[in-house]
């Protein structure tokens, strides 16, 4: 049987609470979303979930990677590519991108299966990651947020069996961006909800209930897309759904809307609360609409360790000013530095690549010593090349040796931490330190590694390794 | 070593430009400020020098990319066709230059040269050092490590191996400071000429925790430079002539600060610099028979485990043998970078090397600038100068010494 063998999330570490939005621009907003940190984009943070979604899972036996994204980081060069790679994924892979509706996820989840039962792939991975950038001083601006959702779909031994789907098109154009936007657009709210959520969203549900018999009642749990929470309590009432036990938290006031990572992340959300033989009703909205019948197996029970939501929920840093925010995006334009621009160079970084994106180390087959990066000669007992076998590293947590936080670098977010971590098994990674509390900084604390985009040198943008503390 | 530099070679004379933000004048002006000094002292003109060795790291990098050639120097000075060569360590480079310069008169190439190191940082319209941006090495390994972030790591290491608490830590980097300052006002040369107390010190801001302000050094122009010839004819240009006794460079593998054996607070580069240099010069018990050191102080730390890994103290001693007992000042037992050294004379990156021969070479002839600060018979003085940071030296030790 087909279905989801695994899943995971991410949501980054910083929040942004909705009452430094209401100082600034006014307003009444409540709680707070999840804001990507300065070197996480959509691609690194969907690399995080999909980590967190083949815990234990072999990566070799991946055949796929569709990545689910309205901004993925280049405009033109695959994110998903790059992906793979962080992943430590086989090269003869299909990989691709599916961008340009907040739907790509659940689109992409559908082409899985199809592909599995298609017999061109045993397991393929689903990625879904949005960080989108509103307007400042906008109605989007409280409500966006960033995150990402993974589901591994394969056959036999799955979690989830997707017993129907029914997938709407529409024209429809209620958010969009332009090639030179940067941030999203919308038509006036109540044209969205009276001509697009609202009449869309109930006709693919319908139309699902209807082709395999069922009704509101037949279901445990709802997770399903909204612009709003408004509207999402609303869609909740037009459905028949009981809002205390069948409606999955939306999540509006601790994660905001995070566009096509939305419904596949209140998806985990849903379950990691499931019990074996639940129903679950998974609808997604956006240029048309879709709508899931879920089916919950034993296999659940197997993957219940994933950091999925409410883990990766309880584990914040507070982003305490705007201007921070603001520096995040790079929504302002600040004074030309007279210093020297970073460089890059690709020749180097594709020479590098099984170290810089697959963060493998050597060990040497001479002195047993394990060393990071991978060398020319052992940095233990200089024995040639010959001898040192590569190995994957990016699994391994370590502890911390030294740091320092130095306050002058020029990063965007002050002090540069720079950390030198003891890999456990063997390894030393000398590196920035990033998701840190700089109060809460000490040699020996657990660490571990995270993908992350370092600058954009040249006008493109390089993706390297960084520490991190331990995420409980 | 296939035998020894001691006393083969000789400095007959030297100069220092001054040393801080030197809006004035551009990196040919300090490059004659110094050798004219040079030559002055030496009796000699600028066309008797026959090869010059000149040390910097970037020059004055107001072209981007553009490394400074030998040509620097001829323009600046107006040599006619002689043999220049440019060399460079990072912030050892001075130091190298000696090493050129020694190395072709001990090898009976010439009769007179030139070294000197030179550094204009402040052209540039930026505060801090250049060139610690990613790409200039590696494209995203060990981005944004700049100076002060890679050297506050070995601090921290440093506390956390010998049970300081950061404050007890900071405390013995405050004293350290105070002296660099001490030092910094009684050197008219100097770039920072203020005197510190241990509690400005603390209070200053955070440069990289858990260095601050007062724990580095500033961003400085200057030039220094010595002239050189064989010792068997340095009476010919004056008595009170200094020989070159030892030489020693350690190169570090430059992977080694991700050897998990590597605790950031033994220096092996310079250690292993010091071993060869002590053997050139005859040195048993470095602490008993030198009687000046400069160390490479371009951070507080820097000074602190420099002197440990000189072995001028046990690893670990530093704050017994050398805070406690005020062995580091001038009137000390084991007076240490008594100019104001890189942190309070200024640190112009190729400079410093050749800087440090000229306060060496005052000191012994007894003709330090400010007598305040003259150390009493002075006969051995080492000068240390490395490149890089903690875990990736270029380490240079010369000693000098009265013959």
């Amino acid at each position: 049987m087909e279905g989801i063998i695994s899943y995971g999330a991410h949501i980054p570490i910083y929040r942004l609470s909705r009452e430094i939005l209401n100082q600034v621009w006014g307003g009444r907003g409540k709680g707070e979303k999840a804001i990507a940190n300065v070197d996480e984009d959509s691609m690194t943070m969907g690399v995080e979930a999909a980590r967190n979604c083949l815990k234990g899972i072999e990566k070799s036996s991946v055949d796929a990677l569709y990545f689910a994204s309205t901004t993925p980081p280049f405009k033109e060069k695959q994110s998903a590519s790059i992906m793979a790679a962080a992943l430590d994924l086989r090269e003869d892979i299909i990989a691709v991108d599916l961008t340009d509706s907040l739907r790509s996820g659940t689109i992409a989840l559908r082409m899985a299966l199809d592909a599995v039962k298609a017999g061109s792939a045993k397991k393929v991975l689903v990625v879904a990651s949005d960080c989108r950038i509103p307007p400042p001083n906008s109605a989007l601006e409280p409500l966006f947020g960033d995150g990402a959702a993974a589901f591994l779909i394969g056959e036999g031994g799955i979690a989830v069996e997707i017993e129907g789907s029914y997938y709407l098109t529409s024209e429809f154009v209620d958010m969009w961006r332009m090639e030179y936007d940067k941030t999203t657009r919308s038509w006036e709210d109540r044209f969205i909800r009276d001509e697009g959520y609202i009449p869309h969203f109930q006709k693919a549900v319908s139309a699902l209930l209807k082709a395999h018999n069922l009704s509101a009642k037949d279901f445990a749990k709802a997770a399903f897309y909204a612009p709003d929470a408004r509207l999402h309590s609303d869609m909740a009432k037009r459905l028949g759904l009981d809002a205390k036990t069948q409606v999955q938290n939306p999540l509006f006031d601790q994660l905001g809307n995070t566009g096509t990572a939305f419904a596949p992340m209140i998806l985990v959300g849903a379950l990691e609360e499931a019990k074996p033989g639940d129903r679950i009703l998974l609808a997604n909205y956006g240029d048309g609409a879709d709508a899931h019948v879920l089916r919950v197996t034993e296999g659940i029970e197997k993957i219940k360790d994933r950091r999925g939501i409410k883990k990766n929920l309880e584990s914040k840093l507070m982003l305490d000013n705007y201007g921070k925010y603001i520096k995040f995006r790079s929504l302002m334009q600040f004074a030309e530095t007279t210093d020297y621009r970073p460089r890059t160079s690709l020749p180097q970084l594709w020479r590098d690549r099984q170290w810089v994106f697959r963060f493998h180390g050597h060990k040497c087959k001479k002195c047993g010593k394990t060393q990071f990066p991978m060398q020319q000669f052992c940095m233990y007992c200089q024995a040639p090349e010959e001898f040192l076998e590569e190995i994957p590293l990016s699994d391994r947590k370590g502890t911390l040796f030294t740091f320092s936080m130095d306050e002058r670098a020029p990063v965007v977010d002050p002090p540069n931490v720079l950390g030198v971590v003891n890999l456990e098994g063997g390894g030393r990674f000398f590196s920035q330190m990033t998701d840190r509390d700089v109060n809460n900084i000490k040699v020996g604390m657990p660490m571990e590694v995270t993908f992350r985009r370092i600058h954009d040198a040249l006008g493109v943008h390089n993706y390297f390794w960084k520490c991190k503390p331990v995420r409980e | 070593m296939r035998e020894s530099i001691k006393d083969k070679v000789a400095v007959v004379g030297a100069g220092c430009s001054k040393f801080g933000e030197r809006w004035d004048t551009g990196i040919e002006g300090l490059i004659r400020e110094a050798t004219t000094e040079a030559c002055a002292d030496a009796g000699i003109e600028i066309k008797d020098i026959q090869a010059a060795w000149m040390g910097t790291f970037l020059g004055s990098q107001t072209v981007e990319g553009a490394l400074p050639t030998g040509m620097l120097l001829s323009q600046s000075l107006q040599t006619q066709f002689i043999p220049v060569t440019r060399v460079e360590n990072a912030c050892g480079s001075g130091q190298e230059a000696v090493r050129g310069a020694t190395y072709a008169i001990a090898a009976k190439a010439y009769d007179l040269v030139l070294a000197i190191g030179v550094e204009k940082l402040k052209d540039t319209g930026f505060g801090g050092l250049g060139a610690m941006f990613p790409g200039r090495w590696e494209p995203v390994y060990g981005a944004f490590s700049t100076g002060p972030g890679r050297y506050a790591m070995a601090a921290t290491a440093y506390f956390a191996k010998y049970g300081f608490s950061p404050e007890d830590g900071k405390r013995m980097l405050a004293e350290i400071d105070v002296k660099s300052h001490y030092y910094g006002v009684r050197n008219p040369r100097a770039h920072l000429r203020r005197e510190i107390t241990v509690e400005d010190a603390l209070k200053a801001p955070m440069i990289a925790w858990p260095l601050g302000l007062y724990d580095c050094c500033g961003v400085t122009d200057g030039a220094a430079a010595a002239i050189l010839v064989p010792a068997e004819e340095a009476k010919r240009y004056r008595d009170d002539y200094v020989t070159i006794k030892g030489l020693g460079v350690g190169t570090s593998p430059g992977w080694f600060k991700e050897r998990e054996d590597f605790d950031f607070t033994s220096w092996l580069a310079t250690e292993a610099a010091a071993h060869q240099a002590y053997d050139e010069a005859g040195i048993k018990d470095p602490r008993k028979e030198l009687d000046m050191v400069e160390n490479h102080d371009c951070f507080s730390i820097a000074e602190l485990i420099a002197s440990e890994s000189l072995f001028l103290c046990e690893h670990g001693k530093y704050k017994k043998e050398f805070t406690d007992k005020r062995a580091y000042y001038h009137d000390g037992e084991m007076p240490v970078n008594v100019s104001g050294g890189l942190k309070s004379f200024g640190h112009p990156i190729g400079a410093s090397g050749t800087r440090e021969t000229y306060e060496i070479y005052k000191q012994i002839q007894g003709k330090a600038e400010e007598p305040s600060r003259q150390i009493k018979n002075v006969r051995l003085g080492l000068s240390h100068n490395q490149g890089g940071h903690p875990g990736k030296f270029i380490c240079g030790v010369v000693i000098y010494g009265a013959p």
